[in-house]
C-alpha cells in the first residue's frame, strides 16, 4: 500500500527519494503517527514532498491511492479480518470478560451473529438489545455496555475528516507551473545574480595578508579586499500600449519584482518595436523621449538587455523605413534591434504569447530570428531558461 | 517528550506531527512559510516546551557554512607570536567555536535554529550536508573529531528567496505554514490577549481578511502584523463600535501603519476607500 503511494508520487512528478521512503518507514516505526489516517497523511506528506508547490499533487496521489479508507467508513459490511479482533480481544479484555465472549458461543459464534445481523437490518438503530446501532445492550455497535460487543462506527468520522483534509486540497494555488506570481518571477531573476568584488576595501584577506606578512618578515600587514556585491545590471524595454495592453498586468508584476531584485536597472517603454526613441514615463511619453542612441551611449556593454513584448504587428513595421504606426522612422525597427544586439551582446526577448502560438504570426517569428532564436515565453519555465542565457 | 503547543503558541495538527517526527526520528524539520506565520518562533517555543536549551544561528548573505563549525583565528595568533604570548604554542586558542559546535557539545539535548537559511550563497546547505547527517565534524587545526554529545533538534527556516539543493531537502523534514484560518486565527489572538472582547475580536479579524484580500497589495498582513495591530487597538482603547462604523466616515481602519507596511499599499488603500465612499454617495 505504501509502496503504491511512493510510486503514483513519483509518476505525478514529485521526486521523493528512497532514502525518504525509508525515513517515513522508520518514523511509522517509531510510532510518530498514532495510527489515524490523518497523522499518516501528515507524516507521510512532512516525509515525502520537500516542497510546497508539490502539497497539491500529494493530496491528489494521496486521496487517489487510499480512496479506499474513504468507502470502509461507508460500507458497513467490509469485512473486518477476525484475527485483529481476536488479537485486540486477548489484550484488553480480563479473564471474565473472556469467559462471557466464550458464553456467547466463541469468537466465530460472534462474528457469524455480526454478519446475519448486518444483512437483516437496513435502517439506522438506537437503543434495543438486538439491533447494530449506538448505546444499546447488543452485542454489536458502539458506546453500549456488552462486554461482547464489537466496537462498530465510533472512530469511523475520523476518517472521514481526514479524507477531507486532502480532498480540500488547500495548496492548489501554490502549484504555480502555469501561473506566474511575483514570488516565481523574483525566484527566477535571482538566478541572474552575479557576486563580485567592487567598491571600497572593507573585509580582511586572510590569505593575502598571511602571504604578505610573511613578505614583510613577519611583522603583520593587513590586506583587505572589497565586499561582495551583486553586480548584474539590467535594461528593460517594456512594449506598451496597443496589443500588448491584454499583457500589461503580466508585465507589470515583472517589473515590480524585478525593481527590488538588481542595484542596476535600468527601463524604458517602447510602442511595438523599438525605433530611435524610447521613454521612461508612459504619460509623458510625447514630451519627454529618450533617443536611443544615448541609451547605448550611457550603458555600458555589460549590461544584459531584456525585452518583454508581444513582437505581434504588422511585419512592416519591422522591416521597413517608415514602417511604425506612431511617426515616421528613417531607419527601420530591424536595424535599431540589430544596432542594440550588438551593443549588448548578452540579451532576451521575453514574450507573453504562448510558445504554441508563435509560429502563426510573420512579425514573432521575424522579431525570434533577429534575436538569434533567443525568445522566451512570459512564464515561469520560459524565465528561468532565459536567465540561463543571460547567465551564459 | 511530544511538542503539542504552548501557552503562547497555537500548532495545528499537521505541525505538531511534522515537529514530533523531527523530535523522534532526530532529523532536521525545514519550515517554510509566508513572513510572519511564526516559522522563527517555532523553535523558540519548541525549546520552551520540552525546556532545552536553545541556540539561533541567523543566516545573513555572507554567512558561510564554516563559519557554524569554528574559525580559526589566525591574525590574533601572529598578533600574539610577536607579542611573545604564551598561548600562542597551542592552536586550540584560536579556534573560536561556532553554533554546530556549541549545539554538538550541549550537555542537554539543544534546540538548533538555523535561521532564514535561503539567505545563504547557494552552495551554503550543500556544505552542511553531512554535518547534519551525522552530527559531526572535523577540525583540520586540531586533528579533533567533533561529536554531538545529543543530536540536536534541529529547525530551519527559509523565506523561499532561493530554492534549495535536493540533496539537502531528502535529509529534512518539511512542513509548510499555511497562513492560519479563521478559527486558527482566533485561537491565536486568544493566546496573546486573552482578555479580549469577542465583538473587538471579531470586527477586528473582519478588518484584517477584509484587507488580505484587496487585490495587489505589495505586502499582505501577517498573523505579527494582526498581533500588533490588536496590541495597538487595545492600547487606544478602540471600541468595537469604531470598528465597525468605518465605512460611514472613514474607510481606512484605525491605526493602519500596523497592518500595511508600504506607502504605496496604504495610497492604494485609500484609493479604494474612495472610491467605494463615491459609489456609495455619502
Amino acid at each position: 500500500m505504501f509502496t503504491e503511494l511512493f510510486y503514483e508520487l513519483r509518476k505525478a512528478k514529485v521526486s521523493a527519494s528512497l532514502k525518504e521512503y525509508l525515513a517515513l518507514m522508520e518514523a511509522m516505526d517509531a510510532r510518530v503517527a498514532n495510527m489515524s489516517v490523518e497523522e499518516f497523511y501528515y507524516l507521510s506528506r512532512a516525509t515525502l514532498v520537500k516542497d510546497e508547490r508539490n502539497f497539491d499533487k500529494f493530496d491528489v496521489v494521496f486521496g487517489h491511492v487510499f480512496k479506499g479508507l474513504e468507502s470502509l467508513d461507508q460500507d458497513r459490511t467490509a469485512e473486518i479480518p477476525e484475527e485483529w479482533l481476536r488479537k485486540l480481544a486477548e489484550l484488553t479484555l480480563t479473564e471474565e470478560e473472556m469467559a462471557e465472549v466464550e458464553a456467547m458461543g466463541g469468537f466465530e459464534k460472534l462474528m457469524e451473529e455480526l454478519k446475519k445481523r448486518l444483512e437483516e437490518q437496513q435502517k439506522r438503530h438506537q437503543g434495543g438489545n438486538k439491533w447494530i446501532g449506538t448505546a444499546g445492550r447488543s452485542p454489536f455497535g458502539a458506546y453500549g455496555y456488552n462486554p461482547e460487543g464489537v466496537r462498530i462506527g465510533q472512530e469511523g468520522s475520523r476518517h472521514r475528516r481526514a479524507v477531507k483534509v486532502w480532498d480540500r486540497r488547500e495548496y492548489k494555488n501554490l502549484d504555480d507551473t502555469v501561473e506566474l506570481g511575483t514570488r516565481n518571477i523574483k525566484i527566477a531573476l535571482r538566478r541572474l545574480r552575479r557576486f563580485a568584488r567592487e567598491g571600497a576595501a572593507l573585509e580582511l584577506d586572510l590569505p593575502d595578508t598571511v602571504r604578505s606578512t610573511a613578505n614583510n618578515g613577519g611583522y603583520l600587514d593587513l590586506k583587505l579586499v572589497p565586499e561582495r556585491h551583486n553586480t548584474v545590471k539590467v535594461l528593460l524595454f517594456l512594449d506598451i500600449g496597443g496589443s500588448m495592453d491584454d499583457h500589461t498586468r503580466t508585465c507589470e508584476e515583472l517589473f515590480s519584482a524585478a525593481g527590488s531584485e538588481f542595484k542596476h536597472l535600468e527601463y524604458f517603454y517602447f510602442h511595438n518595436f523599438i525605433y530611435e526613441y524610447v521613454w521612461r514615463d508612459n504619460r509623458r511619453r510625447h514630451q519627454e523621449r529618450i533617443p536611443t542612441w544615448d541609451v547605448m551611449h550611457t550603458y555600458a556593454s555589460d549590461y544584459k538587455l531584456i525585452i518583454v513584448g508581444d513582437a505581434t504587428m504588422s511585419p512592416y513595421e519591422i522591416a521597413y523605413p517608415g514602417g511604425s504606426v506612431e511617426h515616421w522612422n528613417e531607419e527601420s525597427g530591424q536595424i535599431w534591434l540589430d544596432r542594440l544586439l550588438t551593443t549588448y551582446p548578452s540579451a532576451i526577448w521575453l514574450n507573453p504569447v504562448t510558445e504554441r502560438h508563435w509560429t502563426y504570426t510573420q512579425s514573432l517569428q521575424m522579431t525570434h530570428q533577429l534575436m538569434g532564436g533567443r525568445m522566451f515565453p512570459l512564464t515561469v519555465d520560459g524565465l528561468d531558461r532565459g536567465m540561463r542565457e543571460l547567465s551564459r | 517528550m511530544k511538542f503539542t503547543g504552548t501557552d503562547s503558541y497555537v500548532a495545528t495538527e499537521d505541525l505538531m506531527v511534522a515537529v514530533n517526527a523531527a523530535i523522534t526520528l532526530q532529523r532536521p524539520l525545514l519550515v517554510k512559510g509566508e513572513p510572519g506565520t511564526g516559522k522563527t518562533m517555532l523553535a523558540i517555543e519548541v525549546a520552551n516546551a520540552i525546556a532545552a536549551p536553545l541556540i539561533e544561528w541567523h543566516i545573513k548573505s555572507t554567512t558561510k557554512a564554516q563559519h557554524g563549525l569554528y574559525e580559526y583565528d589566525a591574525v590574533s595568533r601572529l598578533r600574539d607570536s610577536q607579542l611573545g604570548d604564551e598561548r600562542v604554542h597551542d592552536i586550540a586558542n584560536y579556534i573560536i567555536h561556532g553554533k554546530l559546535w556549541e549545539a554538538f557539545e550541549s550537555k542537554e539535548r539543544p534546540v538548533l535554529l538555523i535561521d532564514e537559511i535561503d539567505k545563504a550563497d547557494i552552495e551554503f546547505p550543500n556544505d552542511l550536508l553531512l554535518e547534519l547527517d551525522r552530527m559531526e565534524f572535523f577540525v583540520y587545526e586540531t586533528k579533533r573529531t567533533i561529536q554531538s554529545v545529543h543530536r540536536p533538534i534541529v529547525f530551519i527556516t527559509s523565506n523561499n528567496e532561493k530554492e534549495l539543493p535536493d540533496a539537502f531537502l531528502r535529509r529534512c523534514f518539511f512542513h509548510y505554514i499555511r497562513f492560519p484560518d479563521r478559527e486558527t486565527m482566533e485561537q491565536i489572538v486568544d493566546v496573546h490577549y486573552p482578555g479580549l472582547k469577542r465583538n473587538l475580536l471579531s470586527e477586528a479579524l473582519n478588518i484584517f481578511f477584509e484587507i488580505r484580500e484587496v487585490p495587489g497589495l505589495k505586502k499582505k498582513p501577517s498573523t505579527s502584523e494582526l498581533l500588533d495591530w490588536i496590541k495597538l487597538l487595545v492600547a487606544d482603547d478602540i471600541s468595537p463600535e469604531v470598528l465597525r462604523s468605518r465605512d460611514m466616515k472613514t474607510l481606512i481602519p484605525p491605526l493602519h501603519g500596523a497592518l500595511l507596511k508600504n506607502e504605496q499599499d496604504v495610497h492604494m488603500f485609500e484609493r479604494l476607500a474612495f472610491m467605494a465612499r463615491r459609489e456609495s454617495g455619502i
